[in-house]
């Protein structure tokens, strides 16, 4: 056979080999996508049940003050523990690149983290309950005890605790590719080690520090499994709200409301790093 | 500097795993409550083991996770060699319909494939949640993040390989046989090791899309935090954190072996 296939070949082959996963996406990404904004626009019915009229008013029940401030709480959570991450992240990310053995650490900082996600929320509920491991530590200090648990700081915490090496990858793919010259250069032309960090070592990081943060700040700010554990219905983020209209509540068409809005934030972030960054970093990113 | 960089290196590590060694730690603790360790003991193991609902929870978690890693294998790296080799209408569309399960938190996941199920279930009469709505959900993001690590494998590799091999007589599916598929071998591996990862870790859309008698274990852990803390999650946890990084110490040896 040689180069120049029929029509009919290439038609063939574009079918066998995009035609199962096209087909499946469309099925189970396009479709419920879709069927997500068609309930955003019903009402719920007497059983629970999706129903006619259709209309704008769950949009306008989202933008009352009970639930924008879910919205608010779900920014925080999102931009507080995308800036720990940050204090956290961004030094190790340096030593790791810098150190002999940067491999092994790396193994090291993945394997906590490919360990069951469920048990790694569990296993700070167990840290800050009441007769948890803090509250014991304070104690042989005389302090406390203190309710750790459930409250926004435990929330923040754990989210930091799950999310962090997302953080830490980015950064440190960039830092791996950084241009130690332009350092001595700095120093070279007289710069002090605060301000040759700022101009010559900062900024070939912030494509790595960019991209660790929106995929801390995503997940952080759409997860309903950690409110839900160490919050316990102190903390109410968007996904809270999500779960207890698909669940409890029974409004499925509020929910998808919900949903849209949160799919919008995340959609926006992702709009203005790949403004910042560029079509090639949004592919990057994955 | 150096001294301060590795101290905060410390801190970090630290902080990863003091979590999980306390849970290792209270699994083996006599006492029900508290974390002061009052002796030594494998009651919590043994509970563990002589319930039998947790061996049908755990061999849920497995079905779950080798079908739908299979099934996502197969359809991910077709569609990666499609969207790579053909141009076809509709390609950029696709594209971007891949990137939806990647970016959408997965509570938004989770409830749209619920409602496309009871969509499904009002027009058509199937299916029921269970098992299956859940193996059909894990897939549905498994595929977009198989086709994307295969594919950035397939756009490194020499398309001269191929054309060599179609000059000396292959036909298409010799070619992707006996050529593509070994080439982009280390992708498509990559990618049903990550799937598979992905599954087992999954709680959201496994939460919204499993039914009656499709418990995992993640959902078995969740519903029993839910009821507080228990000795018995401390032992199921240890386990599973044994296991997981034992065989990820295993790929870690094996992939320095051949470096």
């Amino acid at each position: 056979m040689n180069e120049a296939a029929t029509p009919f070949q290439r038609f063939f082959r574009v079918l066998v080999t995009v035609g199962p996963g096209g087909l499946w996406l469309l099925l189970f990404v396009l479709l419920p996508t879709l069927l997500v904004l068609v309930a955003s626009f019903l009402t719920r019915g007497p059983y629970g049940e999706l129903s006619g009229p259709l209309g704008l008013h769950n949009y306008a029940r989202v933008l009352e003050p009970l639930y924008l401030e879910a919205f608010a709480q779900s920014l925080l959570v999102g931009a507080l523990s995308t800036l720990l991450s940050a204090l956290l992240g961004y030094p190790l990310a340096f030593y790791i690149a810098r150190h002999p053995k940067r491999d092994l650490l790396l193994f090291l900082l993945l394997l906590p983290f490919l360990t069951n996600f469920l048990i790694r929320v569990y296993a700070w509920l167990v840290l800050l309950q009441r007769e948890g491991l803090l509250n014991a530590f304070l104690g042989a200090f005389g302090l406390g005890p203190y309710a750790f648990y459930p409250s926004f700081f435990a929330v923040l915490l754990t989210t930091v605790y799950t999310f962090l090496p997302f953080f830490v990858f980015p950064v440190y793919a960039s830092v791996e590719r950084l241009d130690w010259q332009l350092l001595e250069a700095a120093y070279d032309l007289g710069a002090r080690p605060v301000r040759a960090f700022l101009h010559a070592v900062l900024p070939q990081t912030y494509p790595g520090l960019f991209a660790g943060s929106v995929l801390v700040f995503i997940p952080a700010m759409g997860t309903f499994v950690v409110a839900d554990l160490l919050g316990a219905g102190r903390v109410v983020l968007i996904g809270n709200l999500i779960q207890q209209q698909f669940g409890v509540t029974r409004d499925w068409a509020f929910g998808a409301a919900l949903g849209v809005f949160l799919m919008g934030f995340v959609l926006l972030s992702l709009y203005l790093y790949a403004r910042i960054q560029g079509e090639r970093g949004l592919e990057e990113l994955v | 500097m150096r001294r301060l960089l590795s101290f905060h290196a410390l801190l970090v590590y630290a902080f990863l795993y003091l979590p999980i060694l306390v849970i290792v730690a209270l699994s083996f603790n006599e006492s029900r409550r508290g974390v002061r360790f009052t002796g030594f003991t494998l009651d919590w193991y043994r509970a563990l083991f002589q319930d039998p609902r947790v061996l049908e929870y755990f061999l849920n978690t497995l079905t779950v996770a080798f079908v739908s890693t299979l099934v996502s294998t197969v359809l991910g790296t077709l569609l990666a060699l499609g969207l790579v080799r053909y141009r076809f209408p509709g390609k950029g569309f696709l594209r971007y319909l891949l990137y939806i399960p990647v970016v959408v938190p997965d509570v938004v996941m989770g409830v749209s494939l619920l409602l496309l199920f009871a969509f499904a279930r009002e027009a058509l009469g199937f299916p029921k949640l269970s098992l299956l709505t859940v193996i059909l959900g894990h897939i549905t993001f498994q595929v977009a993040f198989v086709t994307l690590v295969v594919r950035s494998r397939l756009l490194l590799l020499d398309p001269a390989l191929e054309e060599a091999a179609r000059d000396l007589g292959a036909r298409g599916f010799q070619t992707f046989w006996y050529v593509t598929l070994p080439l982009a071998w280390p992708g498509v591996a990559a990618g049903a090791l990550l799937a598979l990862t992905l599954s087992l870790d999954d709680f959201v859309v496994t939460f919204f899309t499993a039914g009656p008698g499709a418990t995992t274990l993640p959902l078995y852990i969740y519903s029993s935090v839910k009821l507080g803390v228990s000795p018995k999650v401390h032992a199921l946890s240890t386990l599973i954190v044994g296991l997981s990084a034992f065989f990820l110490a295993l790929g870690y040896a094996l992939s320095r072996r051949r470096v």
